[in-house]
């Protein structure tokens, strides 16, 4: 006779024990299957010592096991030793084969030969159980393992890790971050480029490979395995290495055959899609419940709250609250008409467009990282040059763009249903106009970050947002009396397509008549004349191309190619034209516009006989500096070498202007025809420093300029982060003496940053300063500008921007 | 030209930039040249009985002006090291120092009246016009060696020469192992010397006739020479590595070279104005005093 359980829960990670806890708290009959000997089998296998964080920070962890941030080894004993004294039921090397019956009378079978019956099943079994295994030959062999425990187990090997995602390249770096090991790891990249993982791993695996330490090969994938060798497809044909282990790190799957012969149904066909849920985490089959990464909820913090709260629905409390009810109280409780949480994440939810394809969950999650407020009519909601980079939407109510700085009665509205501030995702720069509220109207502020996760999640906002945002572009972007109606066959035929670095999106002498706009990134103009690429311009973010051809009936006449990655919103030739045709206004702005380009291409045809060299060099000189970063920068300081004479005054002045840390190094740095590009901020459009900041402690300020505030907490992600190397990991140094003490007494060290050496000697003992991210913030706040350009003597250094800077209108000042 | 989306509030360089002696269209070499010719022109039509001398009306405002000129032009030293805030630019105060120096060679000269002997006045005078002179070095060097140097340096910093230097010399000590003793003495020697010894005299003139790098690596070049190229030959690796230490030396060399140039001026320079300015102390107390 076998016992009937109240619950089964399958798979015992932070989910399913976390369920099991409070089942057993809660005096109902369980079971709790676990495939292995032990418990959480994910977070068993994560490396040795490996930090587990505990994300969302605001997420409140309700649950009858504790976790917190911290070491793997010590997670897992707290869980160990918490289970037990909650005296969870829990069947170790049960692995479910099939699950049958309905509701009240499920029968597990199992692999043993075993039959459990349980009322209901809770499905917590998470993705990592399913890696996607090696196909190629020899894929079964048993030196092949899908996780690595401890990298320090292993010595004098030869390892392969397959696979560049996050987990890969944290394997291979710790397999050899120890050179004692003398082991050859060697990690493979299907792809060209690393595509999944984290920018810092990235970086991180790269100057391994530099060192030597890693063998990185990207663009290969394995295609035989034997005992003691691995044989590759490369780009350069096939290759038989030694191989004495491999680690495949290629990513999980829900095992979806399985779910879905349990009556489960998914949300979509998608390898990746996960099953159909009620709000109680039921699934589509009645009594099967389905929690943690399964349901899509990878980070263990969710996990553990679903499987506590996952239990209490099934034992009937329906009133319970999920755990984080209290955060989203807070957030409404000062908006008027006395609703509920749950009427208000409906009522959002269904008046603002972009928000209807969230289920209940993700409306809760969403609004975790966003604020809802009221605003009173006539309230401003931001100021035109506000920093800012959050999405704005319209629950109710209406807002006014104040479009023209001086004309405050020029007004655009925005309706309920809608959004605003959306340039703030694209290109992280400040707002463009005022917005005030027409009536009172409720708004939801989404951070860029939820709105990031937002688009990424649900494709229909992703493209109702990049509609919205490039209709308002072309509308400022053409102005000439447009109006949003005018441009729906122009968007319907428009695209967003990404072009990397280097490549062209015009090409001089094809056939095309599409118009571009540069949405993101920058671009650089190139024609041929007498068999060179002569650089024409530079065209940062918000500028358009393609005109010429379309007007001119003619084939391309110059070549456009992005500086760095960027994304155009392609115009469909055609539609644009019937647009032309229909505002004769348009046109002669086009075509004012595009006399000036003509000028500027016969400027250089009439210069390239006279002054070729010239013209030589002007396009060198662009292109070096392209290469250097000028194509994603908004301000670079640039040397002259032929007027520099190597006093680091510029280095003193910033460590002077800046608590006596320099953020430039005047001598690194590249150098093509005497014009010298120093380690230092470039202030990037789209700043990589700001990518992976925990505190979020990197803003662009009002001038432009990217700082970082006093929230840093010293993690070096930024530093890392940063292509230029201009991010200094530095403690601030004590006070010196004043300037007058030095030259009259020789007191301190004088001008500029003082030595290490000094520092120490004069560090307060009593206050330990940590060291904290400095870079650049071009002098904000101070009279006068950028010291380092201030306290040049010879007029060497220069701030520039590059679209100022790149332009052809240099030539005639030198060579005419 | 496109238009752009955004622009920045902040006022920038439009990309056309001048050196110190261009700075605003050579504004302070215009100021100079007037105030110069005033003084030139007032010297000629003023008529001082019995002659122009520095003790006349004329003397005295000419006097004067020289001395708040020499007083102000001293002050860049002060300039260039306090970090303030406001609109101020090192650039237009190098630009005015050296036109405003320049000028003082008429304003003085024509101060004393062509009147010079062996006295104290004379001895400021002499000591401006050293400083002056001092600084014509300056300008002729600033005008001149940034480039050589920029060319020379060939954008790596002095760090990583330096560091480069100690690498090579870390495979020489261990490329040398194998070599008989004659051949490791001849690294050794290499090795064990300060390549930029000898003092500022040595490193200003760029020449280094003791250098042991050469040494050795010529006479490894010849013993090499004498016998059949062997790739695996552990004197051929000592013999190559010789020969980068010996170009990146010659680097090194050239950029301390210049960079010593580019400053020995200013020890001449700066401690010279501050004799100066006490010659003048004693210059205008004796001309008060001794009248």
């Amino acid at each position: 006779m076998t016992t009937q359980y109240r619950v089964a829960i399958i798979g015992s990670g932070p989910a399913g024990l976390s369920a099991a806890s409070r089942a057993a708290v809660l005096g109902l009959t369980h079971v709790l299957l676990e495939k292995t000997d032990h418990l959480s089998d994910t977070i068993y296998k994560y490396q040795k010592g490996k930090h587990v964080m505990a994300t969302p920070s605001q997420l409140v962890l309700r649950s009858d096991v504790d976790f917190d941030a911290g070491k793997r080894e010590f997670i897992l004993d707290t869980w160990d030793s918490q289970t037990g004294d909650h005296k969870v039921n829990v069947r170790y090397h049960s692995e479910v084969k099939a699950i049958e019956g309905e509701q009240g009378s499920f029968s597990l079978q199992m692999t043993d030969g075993a039959v459990i019956e349980a009322e209901t099943v809770i499905l917590a079994i998470g993705t990592q159980g399913n890696p996607n295994l090696m196909r190629c030959d020899g894929g079964g062999l048993s030196h092949i393992q899908y996780t690595l425990d401890d990298p320090g187990a292993y010595i004098d090997e030869h390892i392969a890790v397959i696979g560049a995602g996050d987990a890969g390249i944290e394997n291979a770096l710790g397999l050899a971050a120890d050179p004692e090991q003398r082991n050859t790891v060697t990690i493979v990249n299907r792809n060209a480029e690393f595509t999944t993982a984290k920018d810092a791993n990235i970086k991180a695996l790269i100057a391994a490979r530099d060192t030597g330490r890693v063998i990185v090969r990207t663009g290969t994938t394995p295609t035989l395995v034997e005992p003691g060798f691995i044989t590759y497809d490369t780009p350069d044909g096939e290759a038989k290495v030694k191989c004495d282990r491999i680690i495949a790190r290629m990513g999980s799957a829900p095992p979806r055959k399985f779910i879905e012969s349990c009556g489960v149904e998914f949300t979509s066909e998608d390898r990746v899609a996960f099953p159909k849920l009620s709000p109680s985490f039921e699934s589509t089959k009645q009594g099967i419940y389905v929690i943690g990464a399964l349901a899509g909820y990878p980070l263990i913090k969710h996990c553990m709250n679903q499987g506590y709260d996952v239990v209490e629905f099934i034992n009937g409390n329906n009133a319970l609250k999920p755990a984080d009810e209290p955060i989203l109280e807070a957030k409404f409780k000062d908006l008027p008409g006395r609703k509920s949480v749950e009427e208000w994440l409906e009522f959002l939810r269904s008046n603002i467009t972009i928000l209807n394809g969230l289920t209940p969950l993700q409306m809760r999650e969403f609004m975790l990282d966003s604020e809802a407020r009221l605003y009173r009519a006539g309230e401003t909601i931001f100021e035109r040059n506000d920093p800012g980079s959050s999405l704005f939407s319209i629950a109710s109510g209406s807002v006014e763009v104040l479009i023209d700085a001086n004309d405050p009665t020029k007004i655009v509205p925005i309706n309920t249903g809608s959004i605003f501030g959306e340039v703030g995702l694209i290109s992280g720069r400040r707002r463009g106009a005022t917005i005030r509220a027409g009536e009172d109207s409720i708004c939801v502020e989404i951070s860029r970050t939820a709105a990031l996760k937002l688009q990424s999640s649900v494709p229909a906002a992703k493209r109702a947002i990049e509609r919205i945002a490039t209709e308002r572009q072309l509308l400022q972007l053409f102005g000439s009396g447009l109006v949003s109606s005018d441009l729906t066959e122009v968007l319907d035929n428009s695209e967003i397509q990404t072009v990397s670095a280097g490549k062209p999106v015009i090409t001089e002498g094809d056939e095309g008549d599409d118009i571009f706009i540069i949405r993101q990134g920058s671009m650089i103009v190139e024609k041929k004349v007498a068999g060179k690429q002569v650089f024409l311009s530079y065209l940062p973010a918000g500028s358009y191309v393609g005109e010429m051809a379309l007007i001119g009936n003619t084939r391309r006449t110059a070549t456009v190619k992005a500086a760095v990655k960027s994304e155009v919103i392609k115009l469909d030739g055609a539609a644009f034209k019937a647009l032309l045709e229909m505002k004769p206004q348009l046109l002669a702005r086009i075509k004012s516009d595009m006399a000036s380009r003509q000028d500027l291409n016969a400027f250089i045809e009439a210069k390239k006989d006279s002054f070729s060299s010239v013209v030589d060099m002007y396009s060198n000189v662009a292109n070096f500096l392209v290469e250097n970063g000028m194509g994603e920068a908004t301000d670079v300081l640039l040397i002259d070498e032929t007027l520099c004479v190597g006093c680091d005054n510029c280095e003193k002045a910033c460590a002077d202007s800046h608590e006596g840390l320099s953020r430039l190094d005047r001598e690194a740095g590249r150098t093509y025809a005497h014009l010298h590009v120093p380690t230092s901020c470039r202030h990037c459009e789209h700043p990589h420093c700001m990518a992976d900041c925990p505190p979020n402690a990197i803003h662009r300020g009002p001038d432009g300029e990217v700082f970082i505030d006093d929230t840093c907490i010293g993690c070096g992600n930024c530093q890392r982060n940063c292509p230029y190397g201009v991010i200094r990991m530095e403690a601030e140094p004590p006070k010196k003496p004043g300037l007058l003490s030095w030259m009259m007494l020789g007191m301190g060290p004088g001008p500029g940053e003082p030595s290490k050496k000094w520092s120490y000697k004069n560090a307060d003992p009593n206050v330990a300063k940590p060291k904290k991210a400095i870079k650049c913030d071009m002098c904000s706040g101070i009279d006068g500008g950028p010291a380092c350009v201030r306290a040049c003597p010879t007029g060497a250094a220069i701030r520039v921007s590059p679209e100022k800077f790149l332009t052809v209108a240099r030539l005639e000042g030198e060579g005419g | 030209m496109a238009r752009q989306a955004a622009q920045s509030g902040r006022v920038r360089s439009d990309g056309t930039h001048e050196g110190f002696l261009r700075h605003e269209n050579f504004r302070w070499l215009k100021i100079a040249t007037i105030i110069s010719l005033l003084a030139i022109v007032s010297y000629l039509l003023i008529d001082v009985q019995p002659r122009h001398n520095g003790g006349s009306w004329f003397g005295y405002t000419l006097g004067t002006i020289g001395v708040l000129i020499i007083l102000w032009l001293s002050l860049i030293g002060i300039r260039k090291r306090k970090m303030s805030r406001g609109h101020w630019s090192l650039k237009a105060w190098t630009s005015a120092h050296v036109y405003l120096g320049l000028s003082l060679i008429v304003i003085g000269t024509l101060h004393t009246g062509f009147q010079l002997g062996w006295n104290v006045h004379t001895l400021a005078y002499v000591l401006m016009m050293i400083v002056i002179l001092s600084g014509v070095w300056g300008i002729s060097v600033y005008a001149t060696l940034p480039k050589v140097m920029s060319a020379n340096r060939d954008q790596t910093t002095e760090a990583q020469m330096l560091a480069s230097l100690r690498s090579i010399d870390r495979q020489l000590h261990d490329a040398a192992q194998p070599l008989d003793q004659n051949h490791a003495e001849l690294v050794r020697s290499s090795l064990d010397q300060d390549p930029f010894g000898g003092g500022i005299i040595r490193r200003m003139a760029n020449r280094y006739p003791a250098c042991k790098t050469r040494k050795a690596h010529d006479e490894i070049l010849l013993i090499m020479g004498s016998q059949p190229g062997d790739k695996d030959d552990p004197l051929e690796k000592v013999g190559s590595l010789l020969g980068r230490k010996r170009a990146i030396l010659a680097r090194t060399r050239k950029h301390l070279q210049l960079k010593s140039m580019l400053e020995i001026w200013l020890y001449l320079h700066v401690p010279l104005t501050f004799a100066l300015i006490a010659a003048l102390v004693a210059h205008i107390v004796s001309v008060f005093f001794y009248w």
